[in-house]
């Protein structure tokens, strides 16, 4: 059977983990024919490793006998950057972290500052980053599950994905200008309230239409059997493993494990809102889709919640006082949000000054994509491709 | 008087692409002689009036057998592997026995009936001709050559076979 | 005279698929546009209809770029004999019937191999895998590499059931001919239903059409150069004008594999009023051709692809056992 996960302890106790290539190591007994293995690099120019990451695979024949990432192809040295600016100013360079959902970087960023100067968010500024967070959760959302089809071959999912996330950025646009990397969140709140007239009625429309076009588009993928055949029971993550790794996201409540920063350490708004936590118990990549999907469902049901809240919200405030030139006292502090991705952390270190004196970044990107050599073994080369778009890696947030 | 032309034309070639797949030093070089030399063969056929024998020649030969050929050939890599040294007693066995097989075949064209009498008949063989033969007159070496490729196959897999549960 | 007529045929037939090629590739472009919500090339000539021509343009003034340490000559060759088999294979397929004459000629087909018809095809059908296998190991790529075993795998499987599908057509028509095969299509069933092979031999239909798509390398058998996996599997090494033979060699592939499909299964140049107009042959001939080209282009729209050990399990495992039962049947219906 392809879809049986081997999981065999070795003589010494470690836990060895993969797919069913792994049988593959020489029994002796029989007179073994002499094969190569073929070291292949993958990427970082290559079409599915998801921007600048490079794998060293080994294969024998088409069975991946080791895996090892390599990554800083994108290293731009942002946390060393954070120290040569103030708080306020750092925040646009959070946008080029994790580019695919730069609202969720923001607001990590802004949360750990907030934390650590003890500034209190208005509460209008507190629904604004909800509703442009989870907007931006589909968002990435759209682009992982509309790629992860285009690495298994099929086209379509990803234009209609990216259709649809097409209305998402002109809404986000017309919150604050940009498409993409967004400074939207701001230490001590927001940039702006959201626009009134024209963008609520799109939002609302908005809402009522992304549904069914994203039932259409799963249709195309979880009720094909080719797609069925390429993910289930690929690429197995065991909960505990998950765990040990320190994954989170997606890649961990695909895995069964039930944490999701939004619930377990509430920020925001977050504990008013009612949603669920998306797990799905196998732990494959194909659970690793579907948690994505069920997401994007409930950022939905959150999203108009937050619709009726912002009749009862009234505008007001949307920064902080003071928050501008925030300078905390002498401390530490460690914040984290849920980034689509998972738990996006901020450590900040503050010596008194108008500068962080160390700032560590916590991505989920790379925590997640560290499994890789430990899951990535024992598959066929197509099903490596696989597990890489359930993981989901964004390089910006990787390599930092 | 096209045939003869044929004839000579496709034994040129044929002849020196098998020269050259001996003398050839790159193996995925010789299996292209060769497969020119087969193309030649299937050539022949078409000239003695056998169209099915020319096309199974190209699909049996140059389509399966040296396709897979290759397969191997490429697998291997020359650089690495070297020219296996031949011993010299080897070399000796093997033109003695190239010899043998050359003055027998020589002998035995000639002595019995000479290059030009391969019967052609005018409308050329039919396939209808060729199932017949295969099915009554040739039958059990049909079913005996099949039974061969059978063995050989099995053979090869159990060879190759070294994931053992 | 034969050979001149012969010879103008070829010439003519050569022409139009080759010159049909660039309306496949904008064809291909503007339907999955429309299956995706896209509009597809629309600014070159009348509904971007010139578009393929400026990308072949674009193609051959491209650098050439010829990487080190490879086989040269055969490195030049693949390509060359990627595209040669695409272009010869229409030779034996019939356009129109043999009462389709021009100044007494029959200019129905190119050639009507008697006793080896079919065969020819797939003699030359085989012969498309050299170019795939030869530019995988000249390019000394270890993508291309992988790429051109998979696609020798591949297709040397499911020629084999290329074969055996469509032996039923063959008995039942007792012919290798596609003229007389397609003759044998004329008997309506029952005096209604068109007498085609697709309603006598419908496994063998769905088998014949299954491993067309993994002989053209479509999806969702595109393994061979699966960008996901093997950035672009044999020719990722090709630029420019070789780069483009490959790319003409395919969808060419793809024209005469809907041409030989239709021969076979759909009653090729038949049709209503046939009889009476010859030329009508030609007409319903490519529509049903056209038809299963969209076909082909609809499934590339929906399809994932299939990882290589379920595409080598899904050819021995079960498309050559319903093969094997489908010759069974037909042999037992005929020998009846």
């Amino acid at each position: 059977m392809a879809t049986e996960t081997k999981q065999t302890s070795e003589p010494d106790g470690v836990l060895r983990l993969g797919g069913p290539g792994l049988a593959a190591e020489p029994t002796g007994d029989i007179h073994e024919i002499e094969t190569d293995h073929l070291e292949v690099s993958m990427g970082p120019q290559h079409p599915s490793t998801h921007g600048v990451l490079r794998l060293k695979v080994k294969l024998d024949g088409e069975w991946v006998t080791e895996v090892q990432p390599e990554i800083g192809y994108l290293h731009r040295g942002v946390e060393k950057i954070a120290e040569n600016r103030t708080y306020f100013q750092f925040l646009t360079i959070t946008d080029r972290l994790d580019y695919v959902a730069a609202m969720a970087c923001n607001a990590a960023y802004a949360v750990a500052v907030e934390k650590l100067a003890g500034l209190t968010v208005p509460p209008r500024a507190e629904l604004c980053r909800v509703i442009v967070q989870e907007l931006d959760r589909i968002a990435s959302h759209l682009v992982s599950v509309g790629t992860y089809g285009l690495d298994l071959g099929a086209t379509s999912p990803f234009i209609y994905a990216f259709r649809d996330r097409e209305t998402i950025l002109d809404l986000l646009e017309m919150v604050c200008g940009a498409r993409l990397t967004y400074s939207y969140i701001r230490v001590g709140g927001v940039a702006r309230d959201l626009p009134e007239g024209e963008w609520r009625t799109r939002f609302r429309q908005f809402l009522d239409e992304f549904p069914p076009m994203l039932d259409e588009q799963d249709t195309l993928l979880s009720e094909n059997e080719i797609f069925l055949l390429r993910t289930r029971g690929v690429g197995v993550l065991p909960p505990e493993v998950a765990v040990n790794y320190g994954t989170s996201g997606p890649v961990l409540r695909g895995s069964g494990v039930a944490y999701d920063v939004r619930r377990s350490k509430p920020y925001g708004l977050y504990p008013q809102l009612d949603f669920n936590v998306v797990t799905r118990p196998t732990g494959d990549c194909l659970a690793r889709y579907q948690v994505r999907v069920e997401e994007m469902r409930q950022s939905v049901k959150i999203l108009r919640q937050c619709d009726q809240l912002l009749d009862e919200i009234p505008p007001g405030e949307v920064l902080a006082k003071g928050a501008r030139g925030v300078k905390p006292a002498a401390g530490e502090a460690y914040a984290s949000v849920e980034s689509p991705r998972g738990e996006m952390g901020v450590y900040l270190i503050s010596d008194g000054s108008n500068k962080p004196y160390r700032l560590k970044w916590r991505s989920p990107s790379f925590v997640n994509l560290s499994v890789l050599s430990a899951i990535g073994r024992g598959w066929k080369v197509a099903d490596l491709v696989a597990i890489i778009g359930s993981i989901d890696p964004v390089f910006g947030d990787v390599d930092r | 008087m096209t045939e003869w032309i044929l004839f000579v034309v496709l034994s040129v070639i044929a002849i020196g692409s098998a020269v050259m797949m001996l003398v050839g030093r790159n193996p995925v070089h010789c299996a292209l002689w060769l497969v020119l030399t087969f193309f030649c063969v299937a050539g022949f056929f078409l000239t003695l009036g056998a169209p099915f024998l020319a096309a199974v020649q190209i699909i049996v030969y140059t389509g399966a057998i040296m396709i897979l050929f290759l397969f191997v050939v490429m697998l291997v890599n020359p650089e690495r592997e070297g020219e296996p040294a031949v011993p010299a007693s080897h070399r000796r066995a093997g033109l003695t026995l190239a010899a043998v097989l050359l003055v027998v075949m020589v002998g035995a064209i000639t002595t019995r009936s000479g290059l030009g009498a391969i019967p052609t008949e005018p409308g050329g063989v039919t396939l209808r001709q060729v199932g017949t033969a295969l099915l009554t007159e040739w039958m059990l070496p049909f079913e005996l050559t099949s039974v061969l490729l059978l063995v050989a196959m099995i053979g090869a897999i159990v060879l190759a076979r070294r994931r053992i549960e | 005279m034969e050979y001149v007529v012969m010879a103008a045929k070829a010439v003519v037939v050569f022409a139009l698929v080759s010159g049909s090629m660039p309306f496949i590739v904008w064809a291909e472009r503007k339907v999955m546009a429309d299956a995706q919500a896209r509009i597809g090339p629309n600014r070159v000539g009348p509904f971007g209809i010139l578009q393929s021509f400026a990308d072949a343009l674009k193609l051959i003034f491209k650098e050439d770029v010829v990487p080190t340490g490879i086989d040269k000559r055969i490195f030049y060759l693949a390509p060359i004999l990627s595209i040669i088999p695409a272009l010869i294979t229409f030779a034996v397929v019939p356009y129109g019937g043999p009462d389709l004459k021009l100044f007494g000629y029959p200019v129905g087909y190119v050639a009507d191999l008697k006793d080896v018809g079919i065969l020819y095809v797939f003699a030359v059908t085989t012969l498309g895998v050299y170019g795939i296998v030869l530019a995988g190991w000249a390019s000394n790529n270890k993508y291309s590499l992988m790429g051109a075993l998979r696609s020798s795998a591949q297709m040397i499987s499911y020629e084999i059931l290329l074969g055996l599908s469509i032996m039923g057509v063959v008995i039942g028509s007792g012919s290798l001919s596609l003229v007389e095969i397609v003759q044998a299509q004329a008997t309506p069933y029952f005096g209604v239903i068109p007498g085609i092979w697709l309603f006598a031999q419908p496994l063998g239909f769905l088998i014949f059409l299954i491993a067309s798509l993994a002989e053209a390398n479509r999806v969702p058998f595109d393994l061979p150069e699966a960008e996901s996996e093997l950035v672009a599997g044999f020719h990722t090494e090709y630029s420019s004008f070789k780069f483009a033979m490959f790319f003409m060699a395919e969808y060419i592939n793809l024209l005469t594999l809907s041409g030989v499909i239709t021969t076979l299964f759909l009653g090729g140049w038949l049709g209503p009023g046939v009889d009476r107009f010859p030329i009508l042959g030609v007409l319903y001939f490519s529509v049903k051709t056209v038809a299963l080209v969209y076909f082909f282009i609809w499934l590339r729209a929906t399809l994932p692809r299939l990882r290589y050990d379920q595409l080598m399990r899904f050819a021995w495992k079960v498309m050559l056992p319903a093969a094997l039962i489908n010759i069974f049947i037909t042999a037992y219906w005929v020998a009846r």
